[in-house]
């Protein structure tokens, strides 16, 4: 019992991280209709700009470096890339964002080279105690950092002029630039804050028990992407309940891996894949997605 | 004569290798209410792109020719600039954010307006006073109005950015024709406020109407323009549009056909 207590409070701790990612994903789909296959290295860059900055400012204010650099990163992406292309295919744009994603991984992987860079983190190793349960403060502190960003997030989704137009402007185009909203602004803004998120995201897949980030730290982020699917790509409730299912699947399949010994080794890391056909088998759209996304 | 809000000189609009205006002159007298007619297909929707900026939506594009508010330059500039200049389109089809509430909506409306907070309340109040169901179902889904009180939010939301130009395509689209008389009042309501209008209308009857003065699109081209009253009395108008076919125009078509000139007269529905 507490091995699976423990397991599904890493899990969910997981899960907040992956949603933080699956909600970028999200919002950049939403905005701009492009699957954004450069969120790996848009967040690999985030955690790399925090890790070389706090040598010479320390862990907070290069956390909020990171934060920065990613959300210029996404946004300077958006209006160099994203904003020239005029064509009306946007899978093109998806395709377009896999050479990016191979642009920027050349680079950082360049730049990291073999190295594991760890952050300066105030938590270290440290444990937590809760009755006979034990997890790691980091893990902790990932699931508030999420679910506190998230609600900020879903907060101002809701009721700021900057959610009205970015819901106008997922919802139908043509009509927000009658409204006279600057779509250029909104998903600029899209990928900023999505570059934000994943920043964030860097850090806590990072910091123990993780040994530190190095370059394959954004393929982690790729368990995000049968978050956002599982909920349903245009869904932000869909993000954060996709990101907490693939959390927990992980970390029950990789905590019970001696039980599931028989499906082979390594299953946790499959088992995202899995669930994610298992919901698409039953509902194409995601949990949580519009059934048909029929623009024309 | 009194001076023009809008002004469109000799505009051109290809759509690819499509022209499908062709030096088109529209004039909106300051206060006035104008109308647009034509066939399906005679380039009236696009006269309305051209003005608000969104024909490369539909990879359209101003060849040739000028829209000017006032003194300002409207061809060329961005959708944004545009609603700031005071000219907002209330689209075809009513296009609410059917996932957004009514009230949601509104404050969409309101965001490319140029004055602060107390113009937009200022805005909301007037819209709640032209339409009080807004109000009522200000916390509903807009995709769950009906089709008329989406017509109404469509507008409302429109009037939140305070406009010195309305633009109305196809207002009375698909609704009853008891609500297309509201909306006829209402558009009157607007217009006595001090919002001009440019009203884009298949239902010629009641966009003649209306408006004080007219133009009639045919093939991308004007073929009458004129004083609504006018153009109403006018034959050709009252056999295309306004479906009259008195015995008059039936020899006019007649000896038309038999000349060679004329397209069939059109036979059609009016409130």
């Amino acid at each position: 019992m507490t091995a699976f207590l423990e397991y599904l409070v890493h899990g969910l701790s997981l899960g907040a991280v992956y949603a933080l990612i699956a909600l970028g994903f999200v919002i950049i789909f939403k905005s701009t209709e492009v699957v954004n296959f450069a969120h790996a290295s848009l967040l690999l860059a985030g955690g790399y700009i925090a890790v070389r900055a706090q040598e010479s400012v320390g862990f907070w204010a290069a956390l909020l470096a990171g934060v920065a650099g990613a959300a210029t990163l996404g946004a300077l992406l958006e209006w160099a890339v994203i904003r020239r292309y005029r064509g009306a295919d946007h899978s093109v744009l998806a395709i377009v964002t896999i050479g990016i994603d191979i642009v920027l991984l050349t680079e950082l992987a360049r730049r990291i080279g073999p190295d594991i860079l760890t952050y300066d983190d105030p938590w270290g190793d440290a444990l937590v105690t809760v009755g006979s349960v034990t997890v790691p403060q980091t893990r902790v502190a990932a699931f508030v950092t999420a679910a506190l960003l998230i609600g900020l997030f879903l907060a101002a989704f809701r009721w700021t002029s900057w959610g009205v137009a970015m819901r106008a402007a997922a919802e139908n185009r043509e009509t927000a630039a009658l409204m006279g909203i600057r779509l250029g602004r909104v998903s600029s803004s899209a990928w900023a804050v999505a570059g934000a998120l994943a920043a964030v995201a860097a850090l806590f897949l990072s910091v123990f028990p993780t040994s530190g980030l190095d370059r394959a730290t954004g393929e982690v982020a790729l368990a995000a992407f049968p978050a956002a699917i599982i909920g349903g790509l245009d869904s932000t409730t869909g993000a954060l309940v996709g990101g907490l299912t693939v959390g927990v699947t992980e970390a029950l399949t990789t905590g019970y891996a001696a039980e599931l010994d028989f499906l082979g080794n390594g299953f946790g890391h499959i088992a995202p894949y899995v669930v994610m056909v298992l919901v698409l088998l039953a509902r194409p759209a995601g949990l949580f997605g519009t059934r048909e996304l029929s623009r024309v | 004569m009194t001076a023009a809000v809008l002004r469109v000189r000799g505009l051109c609009v290809d759509y690819g290798p499509v022209r499908a205006l062709t030096g088109v002159d529209v004039e909106v007298p300051d206060g006035a209410v104008t109308a647009v007619l034509g066939a399906n297909g005679a380039g009236k929707s696009t006269l309305l792109r051209a003005v608000s900026g969104t024909l490369r939506f539909h990879g359209g594009a101003v060849t040739e020719g000028s829209v000017a508010l006032g003194e300002d330059r409207l061809h060329g500039v961005a959708p944004a600039r545009i609603v700031a200049a005071g000219v907002v389109q209330v689209p075809e089809g009513r296009q609410v954010f059917a996932r957004m509430t009514v009230a949601d909506n509104l404050r969409a409306g309101a965001l490319g307006a140029r004055g602060g907070r107390a113009a937009v309340r200022a805005a909301l109040k007037r819209v709640h006073e032209l339409f009080p169901v807004l109000a009522e179902r200000a916390h509903q889904r807009a995709g769950l109005l009906s089709g008329g009180e989406q017509q109404m939010l469509a507008m409302g939301r429109a009037l939140m950015a305070g406009p010195r130009l309305l633009l109305l395509d196809e207002p009375s689209l698909g609704l009853s024709p008891l609500m297309t008389t509201r909306i006829a009042r209402t558009v009157r309501e607007i217009n006595a406020q001090g919002t001009s209008v440019l009203l884009v209308e298949q239902n010629a009857a009641l966009a003649l109407k209306l408006a004080s003065t007219a133009c009639v699109l045919e093939n991308g081209r004007v073929a009458l323009a004129g004083d609504a009253d006018e153009l109403a009395a006018s034959d050709e108008v009252r056999r295309r549009y306004l479906g009259v076919a008195d015995e008059d125009a039936a020899t006019e078509t007649g000896a038309a056909v038999a000349a060679g000139t004329a397209r069939p007269a059109l036979s059609r529905w009016s409130a």
